[in-house]
């Protein structure tokens, strides 16, 4: 079946079978390899992407579920080249150590600040409780998004 | 120009790789596809112990997509073997599944899910046998042997001579002894004894492993694989193909975290074996349940005793530890003598006794994990160093403090003298927990050390080359897997050549181009690979002098690198200008080789460590009675590095080697029943989440630069882990003196102590 779907802000008509997962029509179809397949049951984060503004884990939601809306993975975070406030402090921060959970946080760190512009470090580590990191112990991802949450004001 | 100020190094840049990483455009092994390549699935045992009877894959190979099927049995064109102690591990089962999950039978297809789908087509024949899933079962009395026979011995040097005990589980046999322990023991005023379980746990790399292999046209094999040895994997393929080390290739993208896991073989055995099979290239990757049937942390079962003299000196330790390796050697044996080694810690002890075993048992084997064994010890005699300094009157920093080994003392003959000062380490932590002032009433702090030994000996190579327009490659097999390595050398290679760090490219891991490391483990990367790249810029700064002092009339001694040239007293010579100055043209490029190879030593492990890596963990802790839930509040962890060539990474890392070390202190636990693996995948296998890290979390550093290493570094990035059980233990333990000698420290635990105390009080 053909879906329609905004990635990324552009426009795209998508050939796939009734059963295929966002993130497989995502890394495969459409070569955006930023989503991560780990867990496979919504628990780790790693697959993380927008829809409609709203974080899910796509390695467990059907490319079908995202006809007619907009979906928004890393790839689409910075502007051209400037970066989004979030990869800026991820960067600056030292957020970052493998990268394999780094786009997932972007995104659910994202969805957050849409919802709540100044999040304290309690609603941070709510929100991010369904996305795991074995590098860094997360410190320093709290940190960045608090940094970029006080850069965006 | 030693006394010149760094530039780079110790500064806390952002990691080169960081932009890469947080647009989505680092590449890691799933994400590479390669023209016709094929996708591959394993049928893997569902018992833990079973003859395998008859593989039939007919039927998988029949189906359309289906480019091979394979069954242990098929594999009469290879050495079907492999293995980094023992060569006792077929790539798929041969007449026997020792564990559940072990690969019995693999295809690869045009996809995965045909290549799943095929999977079903498989039919194989089971006679199920007894199973032996604990370390208690294994060594009881007339146990069923998970290894019949006697398996060949790996490629390492230092692990050459290990046998197995026939008629056991036993499969390796370690013992270290100095003076006499058992007479000392027998004399000592005080002396506590304890054992102490550790479980087995799993890494959880966000990444699972993944492997892409592909053989040419003219024989040769080429890997993309997720390894922390590209170095070892190539030896292995080696072997069981029977092609020179020139003729393999193992290319190593970004890896999605390692702690241990990626070292050695693991799927790539496999995977290679399924792309000769298939004729094309070959995808395996595996999913996060089959990272638990890949490799694990030893669980170990500790009985350590101490001797002390009344005024508190130790004088003796005792200690019988035994690891459970699994069904497969994989590199247990090394971590059980190489962890055993270290049981005294980081003290003083004229008299040592200490006996070792690696036993086999029908679970997932047991290999590298963050801390190589020092963990499950650690948290021994950590744990009864607390019950020591209660029995003394004893405050535990004070008593630890006085039993510290010294700067440049021996820890064994032939060993490197210890290169770091632990008073100083402790001193730190003590003052950021605040020890002296009393915590809150709900609070309760504790405090725990370590000392480890990097692998020795081993070898690091590297090429550092200045081209043209005075832009650097740096040659390293160094892996990075998130804890920084291809920034560290960058910033090693830029402070050494006078250029910005961006003027610096680190080339990935490829054994085709990068020369020869023996391993991305053992903390050893800045320190052994980090050195070698320093060597080998050096040797291109000499070059450049060379140049520079022949050209321009000037005496060597007058010149130096700044800013991407040589600067003389009166003028200054661009790198560009100073090689085409050389070779009379715009081309041509300096080359520098570093090599770092120590070589064999009387040390008891037969090398001598490169540094040792020390640490100091304090934890301050609340429990609700109630529940038996144990918070961690507060943690300080201090390491004692030499130099931080980028504090900023090394914070970052020793912050996951906390919280990784609060894993295993109060959630983790692969847990078996009836054979089976309960727990072995992320919905019911509990990793610390972000609120699950301590509110407060420091990680500070000792820097003296009085390691081996660049600038005066040490190895660092396991030592934080190690302190956290036994700090944690100890501070339950002084808030309501309940003493737990099994982890995880979990609510059911914690609140049964607790319960048993109120009981007898």
């Amino acid at each position: 079946m053909t879906i329609h779907v905004v990635v990324n802000g552009r426009p795209r008509d998508l050939e796939v079978v009734p059963h295929a997962l966002l993130l497989d029509v995502l890394r495969d179809a459409l070569d955006l390899k930023g989503a991560k397949r780990s867990c496979d049951t919504q628990v780790c984060g790693a697959c993380t992407v927008l829809v409609d503004g709203l974080a899910v884990s796509a390695c467990t939601y059907l490319a079908v579920e995202a006809a007619g809306r907009s979906v928004l993975t890393v790839e689409g975070l910075a502007e051209g080249d400037s970066l989004h406030p979030l990869q800026r402090a991820f960067v600056e921060t030292g957020a970052v150590q493998c990268g394999f959970c780094t786009s997932g946080m972007l995104l659910t760190a994202r969805a957050m600040l849409a919802e709540n512009t100044k999040p304290t470090r309690d609603d941070v580590l709510h929100y991010l409780r369904g996305s795991l990191c074995r590098c860094t112990g997360y410190r320093k991802i709290v940190d960045a998004v608090l940094a970029a949450a006080e850069a965006a004001r | 120009m030693s006394a010149r100020p760094l530039r780079v190094v110790g500064h806390p840049v952002p990691r080169v790789d960081a932009i890469e990483k947080v647009t989505g455009r680092a590449r890691y092994v799933t994400d590479l596809t390669l023209p016709g390549m094929a996708h591959a699935r394993v049928l893997r045992s569902p018992y833990a112990h079973a003859r395998v009877r008859r593989v039939d894959v007919t039927r998988a190979r029949a189906r359309a997509g289906v480019f091979a099927a394979l069954a242990g049995g098929d594999l009469t064109w290879c050495d079907p073997y492999y293995g980094p102690a023992y060569r006792d591990r077929p790539v798929l089962a041969i007449d026997v599944a020792r564990y559940e999950g072990e690969p019995v039978a693999a295809v690869a297809a045009v996809d995965e899910a045909t290549a799943e789908e095929a999977l079903e087509l498989i039919d194989v024949d089971y006679e199920p046998l007894t199973a032996v899933m604990s370390l208690d079962e294994a060594l009881a009395p007339g146990a069923t042997l998970v290894h019949a026979g006697q398996p060949p011995a790996g490629h390492f040097a230092d692990l050459s001579t290990l046998r197995p005990r026939p008629g056991t589980n036993i499969c390796h046999q370690w013992s270290f002894a100095r003076g006499d322990a058992a007479a000392e023991l027998a004399g000592a005023p005080v002396v506590v004894e304890d054992a102490y379980r550790f479980p087995s746990v799993q890494h959880v790399a966000l990444e699972p492993h993944a492997v892409v292999a592909a053989w040419d046209e003219t024989g040769a094999l080429t890997l993309w694989a997720s390894t922390q040895n590209p170095y070892s994997v190539r030896v292995e393929l080696a072997k069981m193909f029977d092609v020179p080390l020139a003729r393999i290739r193992v290319v190593v993208p970004h890896l999605g975290g390692g702690f241990g896991s990626k070292t050695y073989a693991k799927l790539e055995p496999l995977a290679a074996t399924l792309a000769r099979a298939a004729g094309r290239p070959v995808r395996l990757a595996a999913s996060i349940p089959e990272a638990f049937q890949t490799v694990r942390r030893c669980a170990a079962r500790v009985a350590v005793r101490a001797g002390f003299r009344r005024d508190g000196t130790l004088v003796a330790v005792e200690c019988e530890s035994d690891y459970d390796v699994g069904a497969y050697a994989d590199i247990g044996p090394r971590v059980v003598q190489k962890g055993t080694y270290t049981a005294t810690g980081p003290y003083r002890v004229p008299h040592v006794k200490l006996d070792a075993r690696a036993v086999y048992t029908n679970t997932t084997p047991g290999g590298a994990f963050r801390g190589f064994g020092v963990p499950q010890l650690a948290w021994a005699l950590e744990s009864l160093f607390d019950v020591a300094a209660d029995r003394l009157g004893r405050d535990p920093i004070d008593l630890r403090r006085q039993n510290f080994l010294a700067h440049g003392e021996e820890f064994a003959p032939g060993d490197t003298p210890i290169d770091g000062k632990l008073e100083e380490s402790l001193g730190r932590a003590a003052e950021a927990i605040g020890w002296t002032q009393m915590p809150a009433a709900d609070r309760g702090r504790g405090v725990a050390a370590m000392l480890k030994a990097s692998v020795a000996p081993s070898v690091s190579e590297a090429i550092v080359r200045l081209h043209a327009d005075g832009s650097v490659s740096v040659l390293a097999s160094a892996v990075e897997m998130g804890q920084g390595t291809r920034t560290v050398l960058a910033q090693i290679a830029a402070e050494v050549l006078g250029v910005p760090l961006a003027q610096v490219t680190v080339v990935q891991p490829d054994t085709a181009v990068t020369p020869y490391d023996q391993t991305t483990s053992s903390s050893r990367s800045t320190a052994m690979t980090g050195r070698a790249v320093q060597v080998a810029a050096e040797d291109v700064r000499d070059q450049l002098l060379a140049i520079a002092a022949q050209s321009l009339g000037v005496a060597l001694r007058e010149l130096a690198l700044a800013d991407g040239a040589v600067v003389a007293p009166s003028r200054r010579l661009t790198y560009a200008e100073a090689l085409a100055l050389k070779f009379g043209m715009s081309g041509g490029e300096l080359i520098g080789r570093g090599v770092i190879a120590p070589g064999r030593t009387a040390a008891p492990l037969g090398g001598s460590t490169p540094f040792w890596e020390m640490a100091v963990g304090a934890a301050e802790v609340s429990v609700d009675e109630e529940t038996g839930a144990l918070r961690v509040e507060r943690y300080v962890s201090v390491a004692d590095v030499g130099r931080a060539i980028n504090p900023l990474l090394l914070e970052g890392q020793d912050e996951g080697g906390v919280v990784q070390g609060l894993g295993h202190t109060l959630l983790e636990e692969m847990l078996y029943a009836d054979g089976h693996l309960l727990n072995g995948t992320l919905l019911v296998y509990r990793v610390p989440r972000a609120d699950d890290a301590p509110g407060d979390l420091e990680c500070h550093f000792v820097e003296n630069a009085d390691g081996s290493g660049p600038f005066g570094a040490k190895g660092a990035g396991e030592g934080s882990l190690i302190p956290v059980s036994p700090a944690v233990a100890n501070a339950l333990a002084r808030l309501t003196g309940v003493r737990l000698r099994e982890l995880p420290l979990t609510p059911e635990r914690v609140w049964r102590a607790l319960r048993s105390r109120s009981a007898r009080a």
